[in-house]
């Protein structure tokens, strides 16, 4: 591993890969550093080692990852899984841990594709064993071939919610029911949306898809839940859930949530890159042209870290961030960028379309992203529950930084990965606000923990 | 909670999971051997003490704290399982937890 390279890539989903596949070829020193043990990012988890019988029953979309790292490992970029990113600032400097060992690493291009996480949405019983995020579950079947063995129940909303009973059903799984929390008025609003969508039409026939397959085997699906819970002495024993106006439980060891994804935006952000507020996909996201680069020269952004499009437009983001940097570096022309970039401009344009249909119709509804349960824990690390934001709120403190100093929410070891967007919505809430006013909590290098241990190391590296 | 499908050859390695010496597959992370073999919890809170488990299974929510080869705060989701390794649950910030 060299000490400066001319492209780095964090992340090793479909957009690093894409990136570094066009961008390696050029002949420029080009490394992606990846947190995973093995390449494929979440998406395409395991994509190299899984055995085909197990890829089969992911389904087709999962398989196309194949494609993207066979081209990858054909290429001249180098690549360093076990590689935990700890910080990247506007120099373009990138910490990183490798065997709890740190090191600085600088580049004159930094793409970051660092792709998505679940949007944590709290609801009461949400800390229990068992409870879990619809995201887990599909990881754990990739990576490990491990699924429910005493039925699950699937709740939220999205699209990957009925993918993965869907994937469940096939590996034999006992989906106990699909609680589907979107309110019926999300339906309507997103008809306007519809017609744009019908041009992304093989979305929605694979959807409609999983729906006839699961109403055919029989797994209940109900639509305009609220007030989802978990209860349980000291794990998961239940869920319990409001739907048509009754009060009904479904007992289970499990329960697998997803409320959408939103972009892991850490590293832009303690880079100081500008983000804004999503109001469609309700989430921060860092500003960037078509391109991918960002406010901050030399440092670009590719995949759902830049906002949430899919692996597909992910793939043909990563290409154009990838032509970008090679422009930038002088190994191409302007011209030639444009040139290599049209097919990748139209298909991540053509991704586009299905997109606002989508997140019109799984918008969570503002009473989930902002309990008002006051015994909702929100931060998990610190066990803050809401109550306790919504009176720091009353008391002043009408910001999520200050929310965050006054309360300790956000300051455990997950950072405020886990509760900083329910913060933002739940001080936007009690002081009437809205949620793009809040602000972010404010990332701050280390982005992930590092020990007292693993920092020395990389004082002796510097001092050596 | 969870179970390994078969799928044909298994290539396993042990590894003492809260004292019982278990097999578990290759390759997969701490956090998935606990969650299919019975282990309901893996470490309990620092603030409250309550039982908590791996929640996301990608590195970013920090509940599946473990005790790994005598090594507290180890993110179980995100550590491979080898041959012999040795892991507990973890109790609030630190040692590992007596009897599981
Ligand atoms: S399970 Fe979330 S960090 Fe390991």
């Amino acid at each position: 591993m060299k000490n400066h390279y001319q492209l780095l890539i964090i992340g090793g989903g479909p957009a690093g890969l894409a990136a570094a596949t066009i961008a390696a070829k050029d002949g420029i020193s080009c490394a992606v550093l990846d947190e995973q043990p093995t390449l494929g990012g979440q998406i395409y988890r395991a994509i190299e080692s899984i055995p085909e019988q197990r890829a089969k029953k992911l389904g087709s979309e999962y398989r196309r990852g194949k494609n993207i790292a066979e081209a990858f490992r054909l290429s001249d970029a180098e690549y360093y899984p076990n590689t935990k990113v700890w910080s990247l600032n506007n120099q373009r400097e990138v910490g990183i841990l490798q065997n709890d060992k740190a090191s600085i690493l600088s580049a004159d291009q930094v793409i970051v594709a660092s792709g998505a996480m679940e949007r944590p949405v709290p609801f009461p019983g949400w800390t229990l064993p068992g409870v879990m995020q619809a995201g887990a579950g599909q990881i754990l079947y990739k990576s490990a071939g491990i699924v429910p063995d005493n039925g699950v129940v699937l709740a939220g909303s999205g699209p990957l919610l009925l993918l993965l009973a869907w994937q469940y059903l096939h590996a034999g799984v006992e989906v106990k029911a699909l609680l589907d929390v979107t309110p019926l008025s999300n339906h309507i609003g997103a008809l306007p949306k519809f017609p744009r969508a019908l041009l992304a039409h093989h979305y929605l026939t694979k959807g409609i898809g999983y729906q006839i397959a699961l109403k055919r085997a029989g797994i209940p699906m109900l639509f305009g839940v609220s007030d989802l819970r978990a209860d349980g002495d000291g794990v998961c024993q239940s869920v319990g859930f409001k739907h048509s106006g009754k009060q009904k439980t479904i007992e289970s060891e499990l329960l697998l949530t997803h409320f959408g994804v939103i972009p892991h935006i850490w590293l832009t952000q303690s880079a100081g890159c500008k983000h804004q507020w999503d109001d469609s996909q309700q989430c921060w996201r860092p500003e960037h042209d078509e391109w991918g680069n960002t406010d901050i020269s030399g440092i670009l952004v590719a995949g759902d870290g830049a906002g949430i499009n899919g692996a597909r437009s992910a793939e043909h983001a990563g290409r154009l961030a990838g032509l970008e940097a090679l422009f930038a570096l002088g190994v191409i022309n302007q011209s030639e960028r444009d040139n290599r970039g049209v097919k990748e401009r139209k298909w991540v344009r053509g991704e586009r379309h299905i997109r606002p249909f989508l997140e019109k119709y799984y918008q969570i509804p503002k009473k989930l992203l902002a309990t008002d349960i006051d015994e909702t824990i929100i931060c998990r690390c610190e066990e803050i529950a809401a109550g306790e934001i919504r009176q720091a709120v009353r008391d002043g403190h009408d910001n999520t930084n200050q929310v965050k100093f006054f309360t300790r929410c956000g300051m455990g070891p997950c950072q405020g990965r886990q509760c900083s967007n329910a913060v933002a919505h739940l001080v936007a809430d009690e002081s009437g606000k809205s949620v793009k006013e809040m602000g972010h909590f404010r990332g701050r290098p280390p982005v992930a923990p590092l020990t007292l241990e693993q920092l020395a190391t990389l004082k002796q590296e510097v001092a050596e | 909670m969870f179970k390994q499908l078969s799928e044909g050859q298994a290539d396993n390695v042990e590894i003492i999971l809260n004292g019982q010496s278990v097999l578990v597959s290759r390759g997969i992370s701490v956090a998935a051997a606990a969650l299919s073999h019975q282990q309901r919890f893996t470490r309990t809170t620092p603030v409250s003490d309550s039982k908590r488990a791996p929640f996301c299974m990608m590195g970013v929510c920090y509940d599946c704290l473990m005790v790994i080869d005598g090594k507290a705060n180890q993110q179980a989701c995100a550590t491979y399982v080898q041959q012999g390794m040795r892991v507990d649950n973890q109790q609030g910030v630190g040692p590992a937890m007596e009897n599981g």
